[in-house]
């Protein structure tokens, strides 16, 4: 015996396809496909049979020469969930076969539904066709069945224009600078930021801006696993850093180091971007990442 | 009607890869021992079964001759299905009382192409075929309409392989696992294996029958029914046509000890069972059956051969052999072996 196998590829194929006359039963079926309606044959026995057959399978009789239109939509009688399309199937996503039984018929048709879940097609789901754009005059005019409409997709978009006056554009004006601007009510001592002009809890006022260093501490955090145009990547964290010297955190993303790392009483420091690219805006603090420093004691 | 007995059943040692060898040779060593086992080396009749896509060569089946030396010229026949049929056809030429002896064989190498897709060259080509429907997805299909407990799925699928990897004709295959199959509800253990293989059986009529062999395997009820082909058009959950045929070969006529079934996929053997009404105390495929080797075309025949060989070797008295052909049990021959 040779030790490495002698193989070939073989193909066996008629090329341009195998020709084949329909007959006039089933080319009415097919022509009326071609026209986007679903026709069956109805028997001696007044059984509609969809598809059509030449004989009766259940007595061997000649079918009537009567056509009923059914369906467009049926009943699904039974299927089994395809987890790996193949390229000859009429779907390459995961998809059913199903026995679908239209409306009018006495048969089952079998086609694939597109139900995106195998959980959505138990025995009794209504279907309904979805069509190929140009129509030939085959079973694949229909692209395949798929379930009742039962929810729509809303999009929503509305475009603001959005003006920093008061004190906003003071802090903003500052992280143009690369600072982060608080400011400390007089009346109780806290020190917020972003910079504001009277203090939420006591109600005094905040006079001029302080400056904050761009170190903190994380205070808590939450791993997120929805992209967001933002973060560096998925699965991202934002976390609610206190700045030192600040009372009250702020909300911030942190990069640069993995989501699973991240921990309250991390050292962090904000990531600024380049100084010729700085705008007054919050896309200047990329992130904050972790300085390296040992951990803090929350309190 | 003429007594006609199996009087000699031979198989190869299926694979389930393609070990190389051409039909001629995959067939030659069976026929070598059908023939030896009755000391003929020369039939009133032959008839084979075998599929020309398993191979992708037109009249593949000719060229097979070769393996059983076809001159002077023999009376030969073949049909393009499981070699059971060959079998069946072979019966029936055996009524005709001119000839006492028949060499049955069939073959199939599934190894070398996608047989998923060649089956789907069975269906209809105006319905069903261009959907690209395979056979494991229509058998999905009807394992979803039959609906039986997992456990009892299990549980044949387990036996099978046991039996299997005592059988010394089919590959061994492992405890199964739960893998999820290509198409659920089927799991990929619910598959059979993919097995090249051939079988032999020589059937003889009258006197002939005792004297090529001791304790022949009488065919005392051999039917076939077939049903419509189109999925959509039978109720999939059980099977008619094996019903039938059952009750024309006499299944019920007496105690069952053996029934080998060709059911490729578990839920056919729940079906098949209540169709041929088969109770607990009938031994179901103790060969491991096609679960434990397919050898696509041959795997009918190895069913009576296999429920032959137990009334041959004296360990049953009555057995019956089923064999399959189209997509989900659509046609359906049932074989009754006596003593």
């Amino acid at each position: 015996m040779p030790s490495d196998p002698l193989v070939a590829r073989h193909v066996l194929e008629f090329p341009g396809g195998y020709t084949r006359t329909t007959g006039p039963v089933i080319g009415r079926f097919l022509t009326e496909l071609r026209a986007r309606r679903l026709v069956g044959v109805r028997t001696a026995e007044g059984r509609v049979l969809v598809p059509p057959l030449e004989y009766d399978p259940a007595t061997g009789d000649p079918v009537t020469g009567e056509y009923v239109e059914v369906g467009p939509a049926g009943t699904v009688t039974a299927s089994a969930w395809v987890r790996e399309p193949r390229a000859a199937h009429p779907l390459d996503r995961p998809f059913a076969w199903a026995l679908i039984r239209l409306d009018g018929a006495d048969t089952a048709l079998v086609h694939a539904v597109d139900a995106g879940d195998p959980r959505a097609v138990p025995p009794g789901t209504r279907v309904w066709p979805v069509w190929k754009d140009a129509p030939t005059g085959q079973i694949t005019d229909i692209a395949y069945f798929a379930p009742e409409v039962t929810k729509i997709v809303s999009p929503v978009r509305a475009e603001y224009r959005l003006r920093a006056g008061g004190a906003l554009r003071v802090f903003l004006e500052g992280v143009a600078r690369g600072v982060f601007l608080g400011g400390r009510c007089a009346r109780c001592d806290q020190v917020y930021v972003p910079y504001r002009t009277s203090c939420p809890e006591c109600g005094g006022r905040i006079g001029e801006p302080v400056e904050l260093p761009g170190t903190g501490v994380i205070t808590t955090f939450a791993i997120n696993n929805l992209p967001d145009p933002r973060a560096p990547e998925v699965p991202f964290v934002s976390a609610y850093v206190l700045l030192d010297g600040a009372d009250i955190p702020m909300i911030a993303l942190i990069g640069d180091v993995p989501a699973h790392e991240v921990r309250q009483g991390m050292r962090v420091r904000a990531v600024w971007v380049p100084e010729e690219e700085r705008t007054p805006s919050m896309a200047n603090v990329r992130w904050f990442a972790p300085t390296g420093e040992p951990d803090m004691e929350l309190s | 009607m003429r007594d006609v007995a199996v009087v000699a059943f031979a198989q190869t040692r299926h694979t389930r890869e393609d070990a190389g060898l051409s039909e001629t040779e995959l067939i030659l060593p069976v026929i070598d021992e059908v023939k030896e086992r009755t000391g003929l080396t020369r039939f009133g009749f032959t008839c084979s079964g075998s599929c020309d896509y398993l191979a992708g060569a037109p009249f593949s089946f000719v060229s097979a001759l070769d393996a059983i030396g076809a001159w002077p010229p023999i009376s030969e026949s073949h049909v393009e299905m499981d070699a059971a049929w060959a079998l069946y056809e072979a019966w029936v030429r055996l009524q005709h009382g001119d000839v006492d002896t028949a060499l049955v064989y069939g073959f199939g190498k599934s190894s070398l192409g996608d047989l998923r897709e060649i089956m789907t060259l069975q269906l209809d080509p105006y319905y069903l075929a261009p959907l690209g429907l395979d056979q494991v997805s229509y058998a999905a299909l009807q394992a979803a309409a039959v609906d039986a407990d997992r456990e009892l799925l299990d549980g044949i699928v387990r036996r099978s392989r046991a039996d299997g990897r005592a059988n010394p004709y089919a590959p061994d295959l492992p405890e199964p696992d739960v893998a999820d199959g290509p198409v659920a509800p089927l799991r990929a253990a619910d598959l059979p294996p993919i097995t090249d293989g051939a079988a032999a059986v020589v059937l003889a009529a009258g006197d002939a029958a005792r004297e090529l062999c001791e304790r022949p395997a009488y065919v005392r009820g051999i039917a076939h029914r077939v049903e419509p082909h189109y999925l959509g058009m039978r109720d999939l959950g059980r099977s008619v046509s094996a019903a039938d045929a059952a009750r024309a070969a006499g299944v019920g006529k007496g105690p069952v000890e053996v029934a080998e079934l060709h059911a490729q996929f578990p839920h056919e053997e729940v079906v098949l069972r209540e169709a041929l009404g088969l109770g607990g105390d009938t031994v179901v495929n103790p060969s491991g059956g096609p679960l434990a080797a397919n050898p696509v075309m041959a795997t009918g025949l190895i069913r009576v051969g296999e429920a032959a060989r137990r009334v041959l070797d004296g360990s049953a008295r009555r057995a019956v052999a089923h064999a399959a052909n189209g997509p989900c049990l659509q046609h359906n021959l049932v074989t009754v072996l006596e003593a």
